[in-house]
């Protein structure tokens, strides 16, 4: 059982844990993520380590509700525990001294599981211009944070209500045109954003890492389930990434796999609502 | 009294109605026919049941107690050489072991060892047991266990039993390794068998430490030296998915078996959207390999749901790896078995999702190295099954997250674990391994009896270094 010790609302539906786990805490590294299980009949749900605090012995997670599983973890309160956490998995993102500059872009929640890497990227002496992209400003998150573990932080919104107009490619491409030498870009966020990232650093072999995000069970490499086409080899995301060579993976293929149990969850989700309607009733 | 010839037949569920339900298939003997099957044998003076038995089950022994009716004498004796009996007495392939080599079975059928164990094992599993925990003294030496399959498990029982404080570590959120995620319910009960042998063990004193994957959350080196084990037994089974590599395998709908199976009995899948994870059967499914992982998984189809299951294999009926009982209840259930057939590429249709397999015929050529006749494939015979769902259940093999974070204690070529035969001691002292990340994929008994001789390796480790 791992303690919810502290719950943040971020922005509408999207949360913030910070969870008691003193050994996941001591051996977790920016890129890694955790599985949870919140109830004997719920799902294995895969999510970015945010955060760790190694003093406190606390990790954060920043999840959004989109579903069944995410909907049953985003009822759980302060104090309450989460039934299995499982950590820390994957490998972690590749940060060390003299990498020179590097862009790091976080769209939607995306910016939660970059955090950490920009912080250690920056924490080693790297130039660290982030690119953080939201629908709006109401949904923008971590801004302050992010800013901390930046030497330069570009904001884009769709509507234009808060930075550039746009989407995080349009700020990249306003780096990549001033001129400035970027040594490596690291991408998370939705699989749409990440792709079209990969497109904008591929005619100047910009060396481009994304974070992928297939639909997994166990997390340790037993199922396969996670699987994506990089190059010319089929990869466990859970094992051998979750962060690949952008210009080598198979987006329409992840894609395609991601809408798998479309119709289920669907189910699923009815289920739940219903579950959660007749409790709330009793 | 004449020798009765036959065996005994094992009741079991109307196959027409246990293709739509998940409650086991074997029902069990009730007294008078264990009893009556018990009296088939013929108690030899020198068994040669016993030599097939990988654990030396003292086999004539046990079975004069069950045609006694002294059932608890009968449970008793089958424990000292085997911790899981309920368990193998459901899964052993006896038809390769004990019964293999019983003499009945030269001219009629051999005694049904199997049936009997089980017997005895479920007859003392009814009965209330109480579990003292053992008394750890001040200085008791600490031993970890990594993985909680049957070689795990039965290394634990033994460990704790000779008074090591056992904490066993597991990446699953539940315990029992292949017994609970692999082999469904249907043939091996969770909550009445596995689990109970599993709460029986924590009673005993061994804590069971779920959830926690050695190689991340610890490492082997760390166990040692920061977490005070003295000794660790390194039992994480074979649990890497073997793929095809052919065309279309990335496709939705094409399912390695280890996650079909674990979407079903892990998680629950059967008993959607109660439990959350959903798994897609479709109406027809073929199913690649010719072993108990594939008859588990076409046999699970089936019960999901899927109205044609093929089971796809390479080479003819005789060479099928699976368990007999299994091919047997695989047929009567109405599984299409696709012999001497091999899959060259997965179809999809415009959505990415499986619509055939293509398949290609073959004849057997002359004896490979595994002395089994080699499938040839006859060119031009390829063809194609109208399916939804392909499952691979080619094989598994080590997972390497332990073996790569331990680089003193060395591997062979694919992968596994290299240890001593007999004590299970790898090249870094005070690690020792056992089951099937050692042998490769192989059988529960074979691990069982690695976990226990490794047991005693590790006691004898430590009294002489103490
Ligand atoms: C390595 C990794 C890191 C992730 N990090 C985060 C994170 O930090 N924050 C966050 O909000 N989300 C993250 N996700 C996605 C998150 O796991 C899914 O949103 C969640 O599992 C959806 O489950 P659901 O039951 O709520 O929704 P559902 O309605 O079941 O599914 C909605 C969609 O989520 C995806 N999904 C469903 N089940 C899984 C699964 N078992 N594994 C992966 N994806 C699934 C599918 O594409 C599906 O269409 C991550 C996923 C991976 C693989
Ligand atoms: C579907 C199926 C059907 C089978 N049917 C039969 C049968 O009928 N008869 C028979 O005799 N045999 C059968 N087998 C084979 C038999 O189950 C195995 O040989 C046996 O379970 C091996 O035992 P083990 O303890 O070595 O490993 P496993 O049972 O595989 O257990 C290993 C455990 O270690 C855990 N683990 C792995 N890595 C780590 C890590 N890094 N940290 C912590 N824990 C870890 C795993 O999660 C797992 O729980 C079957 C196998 C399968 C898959
Ligand atoms: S353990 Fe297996 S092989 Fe040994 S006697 Fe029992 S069923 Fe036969
Ligand atoms: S060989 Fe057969 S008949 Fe002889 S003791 Fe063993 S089980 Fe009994
Ligand atoms: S999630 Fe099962 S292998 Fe990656
Ligand atoms: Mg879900």
């Amino acid at each position: 059982m791992y303690k919810i010790l502290k719950k943040e609302l971020l922005s509408p539906k999207v949360w913030l844990y910070d969870i008691e786990a003193p050994q996941i805490a001591k051996k977790a590294q920016p890129g890694q993520f955790l599985i949870v299980r919140t109830d004997e009949e719920g799902e294995r749900i895969p999510l970015t380590i945010a955060d760790f605090d190694r003093a406190k012995g606390t990790v954060s997670i920043v999840f959004q509700e989109v579903g069944a599983g995410t909907e049953v973890l985003g009822q759980l309160n302060e104090g309450d525990d989460i039934l299995d956490v499982v950590a820390p998995l994957g490998k972690k993102t590749h940060i060390e001294k003299g990498m020179g500059t590097v862009v790091c872009i976080g769209g939607g929640i995306g910016v939660a599981p970059i955090y950490p890497i920009a912080r250690g990227m920056h924490q080693v002496g790297n130039k660290v211009i982030s690119i953080m992209g939201a629908k709006n400003k109401e949904i923008l998150i971590l801004e302050k944070q992010m800013r901390a573990v930046s030497d330069e932080v570009l904001v884009t919104t769709d509507d234009g209500s808060y930075g550039i107009k746009g989407f995080v490619t349009n700020a990249l491409q306003q780096i990549i045109d001033r001129g400035e030498k970027i040594d490596e870009v690291i991408a998370i966020g939705p699989v749409v954003m990440m792709r079209s990232v990969v497109e904008a650093t591929r005619p100047y072999k910009i060396k481009t890492v994304v974070s992928l995000n297939p639909i997994m069970v166990d997390g340790t490499g037993m199922c396969g389930g996670c699987r994506v086409q990089v190059g010319d080899e089929i990869k466990f995301a859970c094992v051998d990434g979750p962060e690949f060579d952008g210009h080598l993976v198979d987006f329409k293929g992840l894609m395609s796999r991601q809408r798998m149990y479309k119709d289920m969850e669907k189910i699923e989700s009815d289920h739940v609502c219903k579950l959660s309607t007749v409790k709330g009733e009793l | 009294m004449a020798l009765v010839m036959k065996k005994h037949a094992m009741p079991e569920q109307d196959p027409q109605v246990r293709a739509h339900n998940f409650n086991e298939v074997a029902l069990g003997y009730d007294r008078e026919t264990a009893i009556a099957e018990a009296s088939r044998c013929l108690n030899c003076p020198k068994p040669r049941c016993v030599q097939g038995c990988p654990v030396q089950v003292k086999i004539p022994n046990f079975i004069a107690k069950v045609k006694s009716g002294d059932f608890a004498d009968a449970i008793g004796i089958i424990k000292e050489s085997n911790a899981l009996p309920a368990v193998c007495g459901r899964v052993c392939p006896q038809e390769n072991q004990c019964e293999k080599y019983c003499v009945m079975g030269v001219r009629g059928e051999p005694v049904g060892i199997g049936r009997l164990e089980r017997f005895a094992a479920d007859y003392d599993l009814k009965k209330p047991h109480e579990i003292k925990p053992i008394k750890y003294a001040a200085d008791t030496q600490k031993v970890a266990v990594v993985g909680s399959g049957p070689a795990g498990l039965s290394a634990a029982g033994e460990l704790a039993k000779k008074g090591y404080k056992v904490t066993v570590f597991e990446a699953l959120h539940k315990a029992g390794g292949v017994l609970s995620y692999g082999i469904p319910e249907f043939r091996l009960p969770k909550e009445k068998i596995v689990q109970v042998e599993i709460a029986n063990l924590k009673k005993l004193g061994v804590e069971i430490r779920l959830d926690t994957v050695i190689g991340k959350l610890y490492t082997v080196d760390e166990l040692m030296q920061e977490e005070g084990f003295a000794a660790v037994f390194v039992s994480t089974g074979a649990g890497l998915p073997s793929f095809m590599h052919i065309p279309g395998e990335n496709l939705n709908g094409v399912y390695s078996a280890n996650e079909f199976l674990t979407r079903c009995n892990l998680m629950k899948a059967y008993k959607f959207p109660e439990y959350h994870t959903p798994l897609k059967v479709g109406k027809t499914v073929a199913v690649v390999g010719g072993g108990n992982v594939a008859m588990d998984a076409a046999r699970t189809s089936l019960r999901l749901g899927a109205e044609h299951v093929y089971i796809v294999y390479r080479r003819s009926e005789k060479e099928l790896p699976a368990r007999l009982e299994e091919v047997h209840h695989a047929k009567d259930e109405g599984i299409d078995f696709k012999l001497l057939n091999n899959p060259v590429e997965v179809i999809g249709d415009e959505n990415g999702n499986v619509k055939a397999l293509r398949c290609i015929k073959m004849q057997l050529g002359e004896p490979d190295a595994s002395g089994r006749r080699r499938p040839i494939p006859i060119e031009g015979s390829e063809f194609e099954l109208p399916v939804e769902t392909v499952v691979v259940a080619i094989g598994q093999g080590p997972n390497p997250l332990v073996q790569s974070t331990t680089p003193d204690m060395h591997t062979n070529k694919r992968g596994n674990i290299v240890a001593d035969e007999a004590t299970g001691a790898t090249t870094k002292a005070g690690v020792f391994a056992g089951g099937d990340i050692v042998t490769g994929a192989a059988t529960v008994i074979l691990a069982m009896g690695a976990g226990k001789k490794a047991a005693q390796a590790i006691d004898e480790y430590l009294k002489k270094k103490a």
